[in-house]
């Protein structure tokens, strides 16, 4: 299966990643390596065989329905890059 | 040409629950800005989130309600996409096994119909933080404390076929998540919204035309305004040639039109793929039990039970049972009124209902409490008081001046049924009265009004109208001479 150059930039583009134009042929090549490597498995027979979602034969365990948690609002703001009266603040998005 | 217009509705509904889907954070509204937003919610490395039992319980419940498939095994999913309100950079959400499928829920048509909704699906999945566009000039303010709250989202099928069927449906899943109390279903607050999938096809046409999105509805009025907007919109593109866009659109209620949100290279590539955080949640025989066995009674169940056992008639059970508070008021307010359930329905959707309006009063905060109101109605019922008496009675109790014996008691209201002492007045008031006794006699019977006045007047307005009209009938008609 052949990835385009322009599969390439669309996949960066939703992954925030920045690949300048020298860079894209490099990426096809071996995203289209990985890929055909996905395919060389699609020769196994896998009608009887459920998807798997999780490699542990376990299911979910769940939690109390309990707040646990202590506001730590200020610990956790001095990580960031930008708060003001309480929030994280960022470069204006708007639709 | 003639149209055909075709609805799906995605309600997002958020759980009632006391802490986060996927962490111990409370969930309490209107906190101080990220106050209640701990390390899972604010996808710092390393953590782990872990799944809230209740929550599970909550959409389990929601699937009983509806008929619909629980799901034994469902399985987690990320929805990748950036936005500064999410910071992992992806929702939990899910996608190909959600814990509810293929339900159903039965609304009433205007035109007195019925029509079945299929639910295709009601999955579980985290609420993104809030953006906050206005605070700053030239920065947008980022709110996390929404952050990992736990959201149903129920999905209809394409089903619904106008604007006021869609707005009917909203609020039949609205009324039905308040039951079961797994929402709070506060709109103003954001706990209940819902996005509306359109698309209009000439009549007859099988295959669907190309859909709109409309994000965030958040009122029931909104959602039948922007909807009537938007098939007007695709109807008048098709009319004049063109081609309806796939594409998401914002509906702005200050100008009543929609417009478009998202730019379309973007549009919903959100490659979902099963979260490798979290187990496939499984859902064993006894669980299940455990929350069949919690399920409250249902609105249909309750219809059906009012019309059965009070005998009210299909306009006033849906009002009296659109929540289950205002279906507990009326039971609690007609006990014991054997034989005169209408007149607590009268008093519940009446005079109650026009008080709590006026004061803006929700029923859980009425002053009057139905066991005021029943002790007032019974007064009514057995004579003790006319039912014009009984709203003075009623003002005074929503104004706190005690309940309906006490307010009678110092007010001295009781009507006159002493057939003796009352029939001493009616005899007086003939005697006085002699031209007007006459003229009765002599055909003039509306004039009985004139004399139920009469006595009502000598009695101060106490003297029970129906032994006065009996009384005065005897006495008129036996004086005859």
């Amino acid at each position: 299966m052949g990835l385009s150059d322009k599969d390439v930039q669309h996949i960066a583009k939703l992954a925030r990643l920045e690949v300048s134009d020298g860079q894209i042929a490099d990426y096809v090549e071996k995203l289209t390596q990985i890929l055909d490597m996905v395919d060389a498995l699609k020769e196994v027979d896998t009608t009887e065989v459920l998807p798997l979602a999780h490699p542990l034969h376990m299911s979910q365990r769940l939690r109390a329905d309990e707040p646990t948690e202590k506001n730590q609002r200020d610990l956790f703001q001095a990580n960031a890059e930008d708060v003001k009266q309480g929030l994280y603040t960022v470069p204006r998005v708007i639709e | 040409m003639n149209w055909e217009t075709v609805i799906g509705l995605e309600i997002h509904t958020q759980l009632a629950t006391q802490s986060k889907i996927f962490s111990g954070e409370r969930t309490t509204y209107g906190a101080e800005p990220n106050t209640q937003a701990c390390l899972v919610d604010l996808g710092y490395p390393g953590v782990l989130p872990v799944l809230n039992s209740e929550a599970v319980a909550m959409a389990v419940k929601f699937g009983l309600a509806i008929g619909a498939t629980i799901e034994r095994r469902s399985v987690f999913a990320r929805k990748n996409y950036f936005y500064p309100d999410l910071p992992k950079g992806y929702q939990i959400s899910q996608y190909e096994l959600p814990i509810v499928s293929r339900g159903s829920v039965v609304i009433q048509l205007d035109d007195g119909g019925q029509k079945r909704v299929g639910i295709t699906r009601a999955h579980l999945e985290e609420d993104a933080g809030k953006s906050l566009h206005e605070t700053f000039k030239d920065q947008t303010g980022i709110d996390l404390n929404r952050a990992g709250t736990p959201l149903l989202e129920i999905v209809s099928e394409p089903e619904l076929s106008s604007a006021a069927e869609a707005a009917t449906y909203m609020r039949k899943i609205h009324q039905l998540v308040r039951y079961l109390g797994i929402s709070d279903g506060n709109m103003q607050e954001g706990s209940f919204r819902c996005d509306a999938n359109i698309s209009v096809r000439p009549s007859g046409d099988t295959e669907l035309g190309t859909r709109a999105e409309l994000k965030n509805l958040n009122s029931f009025r909104y959602v039948e305004k922007a909807i009537e907007f938007e098939i007007e919109r695709q109807i008048d593109v098709l009319e004049d040639g063109g081609k309806v866009v796939q594409e998401t659109r914002l509906y702005d209620s200050d100008k009543d039109e929609t417009r478009p949100m998202r730019s379309k290279e973007e549009a919903n590539d959100y490659r979902y793929f099963p979260d490798p955080d979290l187990l496939p949640l499984e859902i064993d025989e006894a669980l299940l039990d455990s929350i069949k066995e919690s399920m409250p009674e249902l609105p249909s169940e309750i219809e059906e039970r009012f019309a059965k056992d009070y005998g009210l008639n299909p306009v006033d059970i849906q009002i009296l049972t659109a929540s289950s508070e205002d279906a507990k008021f009326f039971e609690a307010s007609a006990e014991g009124l054997d034989g005169n359930y209408e007149l607590a329905a009268n008093w519940n959707k009446g005079e109650l209902r026009a008080a709590l309006n006026r004061e803006g009063v929700t029923i859980s905060d009425s002053p009057v409490s139905p066991a005021d109101l029943n002790n007032l109605l019974q007064r009514i019922s057995d004579g003790t008081i006319s039912g014009k008496t009984a709203k003075e009675v009623f003002e005074a109790m929503w104004a706190g001046e005690g309940d309906a014996d006490q307010i009678i008691e110092t007010r001295g209201l009781q009507q006159i049924s002493d057939v003796v002492a009352l029939d001493k007045v009616v005899q007086q008031v003939v005697a006085d009265n002699p031209e007007q006794a006459g003229q009765y006699r002599g055909g003039k019977q509306k004039l009985l009004g004139f004399f139920v006045g009469q006595v009502m007047q000598a009695t101060g307005g106490k003297a029970n109208p129906a032994e006065v009209n009996k009384l005065l009938r005897a006495r008129l008609d036996a004086d005859e001479n």
